[in-house]
């Protein structure tokens, strides 16, 4: 199998807050292949943007890696110099932040923001610069004259694109997209979900993207990592994970989730939320929400194991369609 | 209104719209200008006692500037809001007072709602005391409502503050404080959207249970279709301040006429794999609502636009019982 472009292997990530140390992201490991989009889901407080933000080396002040790899092409960011990592950024790993508003300078123009990065990350001459940033505005889809305007004189949908095309400056091997459609309207998000998806396939892009929303996953990911309370609870290749979800916390958030295209369903909630990280509950992270939990739950953290094309860390992993079957009634979740 | 309804409307609004003016640019100021953007434009609408209904539209269109002109929080430009048949435009005082116990807002969110430094007992006594409603009975009212939105009882909210309950229980302590004051009418702006998955769909339920067991007349404001097809019977759709489409939510939705819904309809993503991926039928972006030309105001958007969409707006028609569509087309 071809080496993935990122390996994350049990990383661990603590932040320390004034209620003491908070364990945010508990042994994550999961790999991005080359040309593919991994959808990284869960909901707030999940871990999912501090794995995120750690790949790109900038973490918030009190958060810490205390263990595990980023393995990019093969080298260990962790441990790695600082210099590399900074050499890496922008080069190799790219950004798009959730709203391009907070990214972008509102005194300078957009083009010349653009060629910055050319020119100072990138080591290009000024020419090449603007050339380069006119070819980054087509292929996002925006209008090269309008180049030398600035943020404010564009619409939410068209910043988006500008962190896109930033984004793509220096051709990098990996991009990390943080919520990238979550603030936009739902006509623009999918317009932008287009453009991602339209430069995947022309650039064969690795990325990773970070969402709460499943079927932004569904429409765009070829592979999803499923989070729960700072650990991957199921991942696998999308299609499978979203028909066939062998993890309970999975199946709860497909029956949360409306569909506007499946017949009129009664929307089930997950009863309760996630734990407290500061002190996590034993065992397994969704035994206290989970219909389906045992005694040994409580005690035993379940392993993530391989079941077919995907794997879930779920002690009932053997029982997962009948499992399935029984999360589909809605009886099912009610509170005992 | 669409005919053959027989019950009074609860709410009406009856050519509604609201000018904003931006701030001036220095030049305008010079030249004597000062040009208003229609927040809401010409907005006929109808809630019945006991009706749920959606306001369906993306950011900028008018939606919350609606939810919140038939509260009378702002005041129309033009047009006129009639509830229970009177109008409240010339409301003050005690009948004010008396209007404000029977339609209430149902904030966004919830985190922001709610003041940090009372106590959640303290936040739901509050529009009763606001209202002049006697003291002995507010503890009775808290109850009731705390089991409404199935979080009774108030002893287990004992000297808590906002910031030590889940996001989903405070969503419904959010539809709590509205409920004591035993509404007619709620305005709901966007009142899940705040929330993970899992817990949205458990305040969707008590908002539609609520609605159901009280008969309340409920608007929807949402940019989310999923979460309107949940919870309403009817549906509205606004595009740059005008109603452009109406109708009962399951047919709006198997049947869009507008260009508009049906570009709103083919955006919305689901979670399953198999979808469709095909090239919107819309063009461009949401135009400027300032200094906007006559004709419809998605025609520069609008795939089927024809020369006389630039020339004539199109009037909010009714298409069938019930439906009502803006467009040339139909």
């Amino acid at each position: 199998m071809e080496q993935p472009v990122l390996d994350v292997r049990n990383l661990v990530i603590e932040y320390s807050t004034s209620r003491g140390v908070v364990r945010a992201v508990d042994g994550v490991s999961f790999q991005v292949p080359k040309g593919a989009i991994v959808g990284l889901v869960g909901e707030s407080g999940c871990g999912k943007t501090t794995v995120a933000r750690s790949i790109t080396g900038v973490m918030h002040q009190s958060a810490r890696i205390v263990q595990g790899e980023l393995a990019f092409k093969g080298r260990d960011l962790v441990s790695a110099p600082a210099r590399h990592w900074l050499d890496m950024r922008w080069r190799e790993i790219a950004f798009i932040p959730q709203s391009a508003m907070n990214s972008l300078d509102p005194v300078y123009r957009i083009g010349a923001q653009i060629e910055e990065v050319v020119v100072h990350r990138g080591g290009q001459s000024r020419e090449a610069a603007r050339t380069r940033a006119r070819a980054l505005f087509e292929m996002v889809g925006l209008n090269p004259a309008r180049l030398d305007e600035y943020p404010h004189q564009f619409s939410g949908g068209m910043r988006q694109r500008v962190a896109i095309a930033l984004a793509l400056a220096l051709n990098p091997s990996l991009i990390i997209a943080d919520e990238p459609v979550t603030a936009l309207d739902v006509i623009v998000q999918r317009q932008i979900l287009d453009v991602l998806r339209e430069l995947q396939r022309r650039l064969s892009l690795s990325m990773i993207l970070v969402t709460h929303d499943i079927s932004v996953v569904a429409y765009l990911c070829d592979r999803m990592v499923v989070m729960y309370a700072g650990r991957v609870v199921e991942t696998g290749p999308t299609v499978e994970v979203l028909e066939r979800p062998r993890h309970p916390y999975t199946m709860g958030l497909t029956n949360a989730f409306p569909d506007l295209d499946a017949a009129a369903h009664e929307l089930v909630p997950i009863e309760g939320s996630p734990p407290d990280l500061a002190a996590p509950p034993p065992g397994c992270r969704f035994q206290p929400r989970c219909p389906f939990a045992l005694a040994r739950c409580a005690i035993e953290d379940p392993p993530i194991e391989t079941a077919g094309p995907a794997s879930a860390a779920c002690h009932r992993l053997a029982e997962a369609d009948e499992l399935r079957r029984k999360a589909g009634e809605g009886a099912t979740w009610l509170p005992a | 209104m669409a005919a053959g309804l027989e019950t009074r409307p609860l709410v009406e609004a009856q050519g509604l719209s609201k000018r904003f003016a931006p701030p001036a640019r220095l030049s305008d100021v010079f030249r004597g200008k000062r040009p208003e953007t229609f927040a809401v434009n010409r907005v006929d609408l109808a809630v019945l006692p006991g009706e749920s209904i959606g306001l369906l539209g993306e950011s900028g269109c008018g939606k919350t500037t609606t939810g919140r002109l038939l509260l009378k929080l702002i005041e129309p430009s033009e047009g006129d809001i009639l509830f229970d048949g009177a109008s409240v435009a010339a409301l003050s005082g005690a009948a004010l007072l008396a209007f404000r116990r029977r339609a209430q807002l149902v904030f966004q969110n919830p985190f922001d709602a709610l003041n940090p430094r009372f106590t959640i007992e303290r936040a739901l006594a509050e529009p009763l005391v606001n209202t002049g409603v006697e003291a002995a009975t507010h503890r009775d009212r808290v109850e009731k409502a705390l089991a409404q939105v199935r979080l009774p009882p108030l002893a287990r909210f004992e000297g808590l503050y906002p910031h030590q309950l889940s996001g989903g229980q405070l969503q419904r302590i959010v539809l709590a404080r509205a409920l004591v004051l035993e509404p007619e009418f709620i305005v709901a702006d966007e009142p899940v959207s705040m929330l993970d998955v899992s817990v949205r769909a458990g305040v969707l339920n008590v908002m539609r249970e609520v609605r159901a067991s009280l008969g309340l007349a409920a608007l929807y404001i949402s940019h989310d279709l999923a979460l309107v097809r949940y919870v309403c019977s009817r549906t509205l759709v606004m595009y740059l301040g005008r109603i452009v489409e109406e109708g009962p939510t399951a047919e709006l939705l198997k049947a869009p006429q507008h260009p508009y819904t049906r570009a709103l309809l083919a955006a919305v993503p689901v979670p399953r794999v198999d979808q469709s991926r095909e090239a919107l039928p819309i063009i461009g972006n949401v135009s400027d609502a300032r200094g906007q030309p006559a004709g419809c105001a998605f025609r520069d958007r609008c795939p089927f636009a024809m020369p006389r969409c630039a020339q004539e707006d199109p009037p909010l028609r009714a298409i069938a019982p019930g439906r009502r569509v803006a467009c040339h087309l139909s």
